[in-house]
């Protein structure tokens, strides 16, 4: 089959402050043939929509090289065509302007400019909704058009950039099976797809490949074939099967990586942390503590039960791991001792077990309650840390990382922090 | 935050309705009291100057210090009024609907105008002292910023969402406190955005009144508007070079010591619980926070704060019973009272009109009107034809926006009167027709406005609709014509809509202007006042004032307000 794209090690970094570069996209080699529909999935920060835009043309790559049709990429490709996660329909247009757009920059006749918009829009479902404005239009029926703006160019390549993730379950099954039942038929006039997600079903059910991203630098680290016939039945076991796989391979790796960073390294404080509150871990105990679990689920399970998407349940799990109150094995998550003690104890006890295990599992606060107990003034300005953070991490993740530290710190009541005079200090507020 | 125009934007109705005539008659009625008042208390001569004015550079610094703090007082008398008269409006209907329409006219109102007729009577409070010019003078600024200010905070009063009301009364606050813990917290963001704003336009204002002669009544307050007076006098352009200097200083102070902590702190207060990508900072708030001693200052304040917050008045529960009652005999006084008012400003601007005017009188001021109707509209197209294009290239590139964006804002605040010598000295020099070469005076500080709300429409423009552009291969006039424009109108019209209210106060300055002795006058309205008031003559500054008023209000009617709504309506990203 023909090769409609090749990417081969490619390598984009952006620009920080201080003349430092921030790498986010690191050797990554990608095919699309045609016929195929290939899913990206990854956490946020994977770098999985920088390769796309990488891929449109919007952007260039640092190193490595992309090509559409054997031709070198390089700048936006006729023939690529994208659909948007917040939809990005000119507000000002009609569903039918909007719908337009692509083939008004094509400079095609009146005549056959109208006749394509309307074959598209009848084709995606959207007739007798020329007129309305976006404004007008539930979530669901925009990005309907956003599909229609896109199936309108008949791009060889359609590139959809988390497209359902800002719809509710409902109308994202519905608009996934009429896609799937469209490209089935063969009516799209298109002929690959790369669909980017961070729903680990999604990509189950909807594509033929699945590229694993890392983060940090996003890379590719595995790919899956999911050999099943179209249309998919999310409840037989051959998908289950591809899910739980998944599953296994995005946490092994996750949790062998914080393993090593926990283990070496001097003072182990250069260990990034995701923001998660100390509520949603305590939810998520409290769910894992009660029936049916027991203390003991499969993380895909858990997720849907707790309608959690891959990039919330994950740091979540991660956050749980880290602070030793469970375990994450093999696409499972199993309470620990501390952590069922969590889950059956009142308030006050909850924040000591919690303040305890700070003070033993995360280096960092530890580091900071130390360092408020040896000042005399029991206090310290928020630089003091933040630059010893920097010298590890990039600024941002310095900033996620201390505010984590500080949101898991108060309700542990280990130490306090004052936003407004950026100042760590032992004194609660009386 | 969303950046609303300093006029009123809120009826969508083109006719003006009861309210808005009784509104006019009052304003214009005051006017007309003022000014013949002023007739009976003007002396045969009398000249006010602090003392007398050299050009010596070591007192610049004491000059500007003194216009800044002209227009600090200024500021704090705007905000009392602010506090008042647009929490009167926004929490009783019944006076709401006398005093929104009011607002409306008063902001009409060119300002240096106003001065002119109230500098007499404020000169007959102190007579022979300078405190009475100062008193007008501050008057002139606070005219320049109360209505706008005002206008804010009422729209955000409107505005408060009921929860947070709702949670005020349950948790048992008086309406004192609900005032200062709720609502003006939550109008802070928008309020202070527009005294910036205000404050922008102040310096114009301030720097002019300074040094003003009505009639034969000479005035010259120690500043920096009266060294420009001086320095323009005696043709010295160096002079007027450290003028511009010891001005961009002051502004810069009160941009760092005052605005910017100003911002930096009421980021707090956004009610939007979306995280904003850049916090504003301010290394001044950041000194301020830092510092004992302002807390230690402050403290007592606050303690006196948080007492009268636990103060409740005695008769709450009676006052309820009788509510109903009291309104009716009230709206019957009160429409009472307002008609009598109404019926005796109409009276007296009858009798002010009557012995002295003449219908071709009107007829001239409404033909010069049209002049500078014609001035204002054709520089603003042109203003927005060169700086809505470069405003769209500069804010869609961050780096480019985080250095002009600043600088535009300072333009807009920096008074252009300062530079007209520079312009009118080249006129003369050239000999170039003034009628033509003058105009673009009037729009010299305001153009700013429009390059400033372009650059902030562009780069608020979302990521992914400028990629959907570019991945559709939209380029080239398609692009401007689909994406860019539209993309900016709604912030566009918002600084069209400052820049010519702007344009028609500066034309009362900018069609006549001198250097040494010359004097080069353009045909128009602002003229027209502009020499009534250097010749005393009251009658034709009260109707060359109200025909500009009127002028103002109906091109806000008719053109501002639809297009604003339209763009609103058609172009908001949301």
């Amino acid at each position: 089959m023909a090769e409609l794209l090749n990417v081969e090690h490619v390598r984009r970094t952006f620009p920080r402050g201080g003349g430092e570069e921030l790498l986010v996209l690191d050797d990554v080699n990608l095919t699309l043939k045609e016929g195929e529909i290939v899913g990206l999935l990854g956490r946020s920060g994977s770098g999985k929509s920088t390769l796309l835009r990488l891929v449109a043309g919007l952007s260039q790559p640092q190193g490595g090289s992309l090509s559409y049709m054997g031709a070198p990429i390089q700048g936006p490709v006729q023939g690529v065509a994208m659909v948007f996660q917040s939809f990005a329909l000119f507000p000002w247009m009609t569903v039918l302007e909007n719908v337009q757009l692509g083939l008004e920059a094509l400079n095609l006749p009146t005549k056959e400019m109208r006749e394509r918009a309307l074959a598209a829009i009848d084709l995606i479902g959207l007739d007798g909704y020329e007129s309305a404005y976006p404004r007008e239009l539930s979530g669901g029926m925009r990005q309907r058009v956003g599909f229609a703006r896109a199936v309108v160019v008949h791009p060889n390549i359609l590139l959809m950039d988390e497209p359902f993730s800002a719809l509710d379950v409902l109308t994202a099954e519905n608009l996934r099976t009429d896609l799937v039942e469209l490209w089935g038929n063969g009516k799209l006039p298109i002929k690959g797809i790369i669909l980017v997600t961070h729903n680990i079903e999604e990509a189950v059910l909807m594509c033929d490949r699945v590229l694993l991203f890392s983060s940090n630098p996003g890379r590719v680290s595995s790919e899956i074939k999911i050999d099943l016939p179209q249309p998919r039945d999310r409840t037989s076991p051959q998908f289950e099967d591809y899910v739980d796989k998944i599953y296994v391979e995005m946490t092994a790796r996750r949790v062998e990586r914080m393993r090593q960073a926990q283990t070496q390294g001097n003072a182990g404080i250069e260990l990034p942390l995701h923001h998660v509150s100390p509520n949603q871990v305590s939810g998520l105990i409290e769910a894992l503590a009660a029936a049916p679990y027991d203390g003991k689920a499969d993380l895909p399970d858990i997720a849907y039960e707790q309608e959690l998407e891959v990039d919330e349940l994950f740091p979540v799990a991660e956050a749980m791991q880290l602070l030793r109150l469970a375990e994450v094995e093999g696409g499972d998550i199993k309470l620990t001792h501390m952590g069922k003690r969590f889950a059956d104890a009142e308030m006050n006890e909850r924040k000591e077990i919690f303040s305890r295990a700070l003070m033993n599992h995360v280096p960092l606060a530890a580091h900071i309650r130390k360092v408020l107990d040896e000042r005399a003034s029991h206090s310290a300005p928020k630089t003091r840390f933040l630059d010893e953070l920097e010298d590890h991490m990039a600024e941002d993740a310095a900033e996620e990382t201390l505010k984590t530290v500080v949101s898991w710190a108060r309700f542990g009541e280990l130490f306090s922090y004052d936003d407004d005079a950026a100042l760590f200090s032992l004194e609660n507020p009386t | 935050m969303k950046i609303l125009p300093p006029v009123s934007i809120e009826a969508r109705r083109l006719l003006p309705s009861r309210w808005d005539v009784l509104a006019a008659i009052l304003v214009l009625g005051f006017i007309v009291a003022f000014a013949d008042a002023s007739r009976f208390l003007v002396r045969p001569l009398s000249s006010i100057t602090g003392h007398d004015l050299f050009l010596d550079p070591w007192d610049l610094p004491g000059y500007a210090l003194r216009t800044g703090l002209r227009m600090l007082i200024a500021m704090g008398v705007s905000l009392a009024f602010t506090f008042t008269y647009a929490t009167w409006a926004a929490k009783n209907p019944r006076a709401g609907s006398l005093l929104v329409p009011l607002l409306d006219i008063l902001q009409s109102v060119p300002i240096l105008s106003f001065l002119s007729v109230t500098i007499v009577w404020f000169l007959s409070l102190s007579p022979g002292r300078v405190f009475g010019a100062e008193l007008a003078c501050v008057f002139t600024i606070f005219c320049g910023q109360a209505w706008n200010m005002a206008f804010s905070f009422y729209q955000s009063l409107r505005t408060v969402p009921p929860e947070l009301e709702e949670a005020g009364r349950m948790f048992g606050l008086n309406s004192w406190a609900r005032f200062w813990r709720i609502e003006a917290p939550f109008a802070a963001p928008p309020l202070i955005w527009n005294m910036m704003m205000s404050m922008s336009g102040g310096w114009f204002f301030v720097t002019l009144s300074e040094a003003i002669s009505v009639g034969k009544t000479n005035i010259a307050l120690p500043g920096v508007g009266s060294w420009i007076a001086v320095a323009i006098a005696q043709k010295n352009l160096s002079a007027i070079f450290e003028a511009i200097l010891a001005m961009l200083v002051v502004i810069l102070v009160y941009d760092q010591l005052l605005f910017r902590p100003l911002v930096a702190w009421a980021d707090r207060f956004r009610i939007d619980n979306e995280h904003s990508e850049d916090q504003p900072e301010s290394w001044a708030l950041d000194v301020y926070r830092r510092s004992k001693l302002l807390d230690i200052m402050t403290a007592p304040f606050e303690q006196m704060m948080r007492w009268s917050y636990y103060w409740h008045p005695p008769s709450f529960g009676l006052r309820a019973a009788t509510r109903e009652v009291d309104s009716r005999v009230a709206d019957i006084l009160w429409y009472v009272l307002l008609g009598l008012l109404g019926l005796y400003g109409a009276f007296r601007i009858y009798g002010f009109a009557d012995g002295n005017l003449q219908w071709a009188d009107l007829g001239t001021a409404v033909g010069l009107g049209f002049l500078t109707l014609i001035r204002v509209m054709v520089l603003i197209a042109i203003a927005s034809l060169i700086w809505t294009p470069i405003g769209i290239y500069v804010g869609l590139r961050p780096r480019l926006t985080q250095i002009v964006q600043p600088v535009a804002q300072f333009l807009a605040a920096f008074p252009a009167n300062i530079l007209f010598p520079l312009a009118v000295s080249a006129i003369v020099i050239f000999d170039l027709n003034p009628d033509v070469w003058l105009s673009p005076l009037m729009v010299l500080g305001t153009q700013w406005y429009i390059l400033f709300n372009v650059i902030a429409g562009a780069s608020n423009m979302p990521k992914e609709l400028r990629d959907a552009a570019e991945n559709f291969g939209v380029h080239g006039w398609l692009w401007w014509k689909r994406v860019a424009l539209p993309a900016v109108f709604p912030y566009y019209v918002t600084g069209a809509i400052t820049a010519s209210g702007g344009s028609w106060n500066a034309s009362i300055v900018a069609e006549v202007a001198s250097w040494g002795t010359r004097t080069l006058h353009a045909h128009g309205l602002g003229a027209y006042i502009a020499d009534a008031v250097s010749a005393g003559d009251f009658r034709r500054v009260v109707l060359g004032t109200a025909v500009m008023s009127f002028f103002v209000v109906v091109v806000n009617r008719i053109l501002w307000r639809p297009l604003y709504w339209y763009a609103e309506r058609k172009f908001r990203l949301t």
